[in-house]
This record gives C-alpha cells, sequence and structure tokens, in this order.
C-alpha cells in the first residue's frame, strides 16, 4: 500500500501535515473503515479529501492528483462504451457512428490523460472495477440488462456524460493560470458536453439541462437524480440570472437560466455518486 | 448529502464574494468611471472600434461579453426572419439558443456593470437568413468559435469564481455545437474539424478568435494587449 509511503514523502516538505492530519491514525483509520463499500480504487481520492481536511479550504488537489482523478472517470466511460460497443444486437445501426465517436473520444481521453500525468511528475492511477448496473460489484443494479436494452444503455451513458461535464467544471479552479492543463482539461470538458448534447438527441431530451426550481434532473430517470442536483441553481456570482432581462420581458425563466449555465461537481460529490455502486473494489 | 449541499453553498459564497471584488468596480458604473480615469482603459475607443482593455479578468470578461452580443443577435435574426422550412422543432431548437445567448449577454453586462464594453453593431450582410444552409453554417461557426475562444481563454482568467462562470458557460456552447453540427451532418457532433486526435476540443486564442468575430460586426473589436488590433 503506498498510501504511507505518500503521506512520508508529503512530511518531508510538510513537517506540519501530521499535526493537520491530527490524529493521523483515525483519518487513515476512517479511510480503510469505508471497507468493503469504498474500493481501493477510491483510495487515491480519500487521500485526496483527507488532505483537504487537513489543509483547510486552502488546500486544492495538485494537478497529478486532479489528472489522476479525471482519469479515473475516463477509465468509467471508456470501459462502459467498449463493454456496449461488444455487446452484440445492442447499439442500432443509426446510433453506431454516434456512440463509436463518443467511444473513441473517451478512449483518447485516457491515453491523453496517462501522458499528461507522466509528463507531470505523476504516475497514472490503475482502474478500478466498474459494475454499470450501479450495483456495488453484484451486477445486479437498478440498472441490470443496460447491455441488451439500448434505451437503458443510453440513460446511463447521458448520466456519466453529463456528470462527467459537472466534474471537469469542478476542477477548474483547481487548476487555475496552469495555460496547458487547463486548456486540456477545459477542451475535454467541452468534448463531453458535446457527447452529452449527441446522447440526449439519441434519446430525444433536450440538448441542454433544463431544470425546474427544484430538481434539477430533466432526463425523467429518478435513480440519477444526485447527479443533476444542484443544476436547478440561477444565481451566477452576485447575480440571480432570473432577474435579467429576456427577449420577451424584464425577467428570465428558470428554465432558460437553468439551460444556460451548467454546474460544477466538487470530487466529493462526483465519488459520493460513483463509489459503491458503479465504481467498487 | 448534508456535506456536499453545504460544500455547493460554500463554493457559491466564495464564488460571489470574489465576484463581488471585481464587480465592486463596476457596481457605481457611469460615476464612478467617470473619477477613475484609469478605468476608462477598458473601452478604449480606436478609430471607431473598441478595445477589451488592459490585461487582466475585465479584458476577458468583455472578450466574452463582445461574443455573447454576437450571438445572441444572430439568433434574434434567426427568429425574426427564419429561413425557409423552418420546422416547429427546428423553431424552438433556435429559440431555445437565442435564449441561452441572450442571458450569456445580459448576464456579462449585469457582471461588468460600468466596465463594460458598449453595445455592439452587428452587419450579417454576409448571411442568407432565408436559406437554411447559411443559417446552420454560420450556427456552426459562431458556436464553434465561441467553445474554442472560453477553451483557449480560460488561462487567463485570474480568478476562480470567474472561470468556474466561464466554464458553466462554455459547456451549453458546447451543446449548441453539437446539436448544431449534428443538424447539418447527422453524427458530426465531435468531427476532427473541431476535435483532435486526443479527443480534445480544439482551442483557440483572442487574436485568432476577434478577427472571424470582427467580420460580422460594424464595430470592430481590438485586444492590443493580446496582441490583435483590428
Amino acid at each position: 500500500m503506498n498510501l504511507f509511503n505518500i503521506i512520508d514523502e508529503i512530511e518531508k516538505f510538510d513537517p506540519e501535515l501530521n499535526d493537520r492530519l491530527n490524529p493521523r491514525r483515525a483519518a487513515i483509520k476512517n479511510i480503510t473503515s469505508f471497507g468493503s463499500k469504498v474500493a481501493m480504487a477510491a483510495v487515491p481520492f480519500a487521500m485526496g479529501t483527507m488532505l483537504k481536511r487537513a489543509y483547510g479550504a486552502t488546500a486544492a488537489p495538485t494537478v497529478v492528483e486532479v489528472l489522476n482523478y479525471a482519469l479515473t472517470l475516463e477509465y468509467l466511460e471508456s470501459s462502459f462504451y467498449n463493454q456496449g460497443a461488444a455487446s452484440a444486437g445492442l447499439i442500432p445501426a443509426a446510433g453506431a457512428s454516434y456512440i463509436n465517436t463518443v467511444k473513441d473520444d473517451e478512449n483518447q481521453h485516457v491515453a491523453f490523460l496517462k501522458t499528461a500525468i507522466t509528463a507531470s511528475g505523476g504516475t497514472p492511477v490503475t482502474s478500478p472495477k466498474f459494475d454499470f448496473t450501479a450495483g456495488g460489484g453484484t451486477g445486479n443494479g437498478p440498472f441490470k440488462g443496460l447491455f441488451s436494452n439500448y434505451t437503458l444503455f443510453l440513460k446511463v451513458a447521458l448520466a456519466f456524460e453529463d456528470t462527467g461535464v459537472r466534474a471537469y467544471k469542478g476542477q477548474a479552479p483547481n487548476l487555475l493560470g496552469n495555460k496547458d492543463i487547463l486548456t486540456a482539461a477545459l477542451s475535454i470538458h467541452a468534448v463531453e458536453a458535446r457527447h452529452a448534447s449527441a446522447i440526449r438527441q439519441l434519446l430525444g431530451v433536450s440538448p441542454w439541462i433544463t431544470s425546474t426550481a427544484t430538481l434539477g434532473n430533466d432526463t425523467g430517470v429518478s435513480q440519477v437524480n444526485g447527479n443533476y442536483d444542484g443544476e436547478q441553481n440561477v444565481t451566477q456570482g452576485p447575480v440571480n440570472v432570473t432577474t435579467l432581462p429576456s427577449i420577451s420581458g424584464s425577467t428570465t425563466s428558470v428554465a432558460i437560466a437553468t439551460a444556460a449555465f451548467d454546474e460544477p461537481l466538487s470530487m466529493d460529490q462526483v465519488l459520493a455518486l460513483l463509489v459503491g455502486t458503479f465504481i467498487y473494489t | 448529502m448534508k456535506t456536499s449541499e453545504q460544500e455547493n453553498i460554500g463554493g457559491a459564497n466564495m464564488a460571489r464574494r470574489s465576484f463581488l471584488r471585481y464587480a465592486g468596480l463596476g457596481v457605481a458604473s457611469a460615476g464612478l468611471l467617470a473619477t477613475a480615469a484609469c478605468h476608462k482603459d477598458h473601452k478604449v475607443v480606436v478609430g471607431g472600434g473598441i478595445d477589451i482593455g488592459a490585461k487582466g479578468d475585465l479584458a476577458i470578461l468583455n472578450y466574452a461579453y463582445a461574443l455573447e452580443q454576437l450571438e445572441a443577435a444572430f439568433y434574434i435574426q434567426v427568429i425574426t426572419t427564419p429561413y425557409s422550412g423552418m420546422t416547429s422543432d427546428e423553431k424552438a431548437l433556435f429559440t431555445s439558443i437565442r435564449d441561452h445567448e441572450v442571458l450569456h449577454r445580459e448576464f456579462f453586462k449585469a457582471a461588468l456593470g460600468g466596465n463594460a464594453i458598449p453595445a455592439l453593431t452587428v452587419d450579417f450582410s454576409t448571411i442568407d437568413f432565408t436559406k437554411k444552409s447559411a443559417v446552420l453554417g454560420a450556427a456552426k461557426a459562431f458556436e464553434d468559435t465561441g467553445v474554442k475562444a472560453y477553451d483557449g481563454a480560460g488561462y487567463l482568467i485570474q480568478d476562480a469564481g470567474y472561470l468556474t462562470i466561464a466554464g458553466k458557460i462554455v459547456s451549453v456552447e458546447a451543446r449548441h455545437a453539437a446539436l448544431i453540427s449534428n443538424m447539418l451532418v447527422a453524427g458530426s457532433f465531435a468531427a476532427d474539424d473541431q476535435v483532435d486526435s486526443n479527443g480534445l476540443n480544439k482551442s483557440a486564442t483572442i487574436a485568432e478568435v476577434l478577427p472571424i468575430a470582427n467580420t460580422y460586426l460594424k464595430t470592430k473589436v481590438s485586444a492590443t494587449n493580446y496582441s490583435y488590433v483590428a
């Protein structure tokens, strides 16, 4: 287990880490006591979370941590589409070019991020295990049968794409001012949004997320309400944008206000949505 | 769940605080501007055109404001003079996109306050709004350019709150771009004219984007401090 070595390495640069992690042993015990539900694969994230707590609000994940987090999400997406494309009879001819384009992009993202992590002096994480039924490894989750039911497959695809957009967006501030890495991350982010739009078109859902005042999720799949929670936000910076003029009057509807702005998710939020369901030991 | 919500709220507050720090410059609008000569840099008028001003977040926000003004004006025209044979579905989609772009425009205008560049005069004389192919082609150019512009300028933004808001907008522009591409050629939502061999959306610099934007503007926009003079 490299985690302890990593903490030791950090301590060399930050002698106060031990105090920050106080009580360190309890913090580490917390990670392992997630036990079977939180995968070993999630340990790098758990560590990131722990460090964030240790350093308080000012501690952001490092560039390599952000990239490894992104890599894990891309492993999830690429495995999902690879398995979908390999499932005989799943994807109808009309959808084949769409799904293949998305699959190829996700595989390219995996390769690109591995290269970027190595170039940044880090080590790419290995892929965790996935249960695309969201069954935590049982294969018996709410999306059981998704590789023989195209509509179900698309619904899971859409949750992954929209969540991916939110996840990348959430990390942008952690890459502030980093010309190469931030630009690359924003560029992947835009491609995920293109995918989300296209998958939505295949499903017959509007290409953008149109929330109500109380429900962020516009997909009609209640199991993924959490993935869309927060999309109902209408306040951008200091401005409640529903108070701004629209083409037809002095205010703007919630539908337009929510569709015009996508919302971010933090690393913790994304992992809470995935680990123990789609990602397992 | 509670923790996530609290973090969310905390994030919004942080964004708001940092936003206000800058917005404070603009809140007092014209009055403040008149007495603060240095801030006039943000909208210097050069030979009938305008400049996004001194390097910094206000310049980048004004750059975004210029592009959103252009996009909003374009879709307003698309809906005002629909091309021949526009279906009700197409009209509904273009109406939604128009509404998003108008709100983006109004958002930047409100956020910039007295630091905003003036309203730009557009010139769409090269676009035949009666033809579907011309409108879709122009829409694709606007959306693709918008995505590349935000992706390419993101690293220039110094304030995390602004960067997040730019991110909130660019993914919506990418959703538009994918839709428009698919309307032109089914399945071209991430084609290699916009997405490179690493699966990354292409990005563009301010100096690359503004000359394209200026072909549709009577009011030429310069970015002298970012290596482009119209």
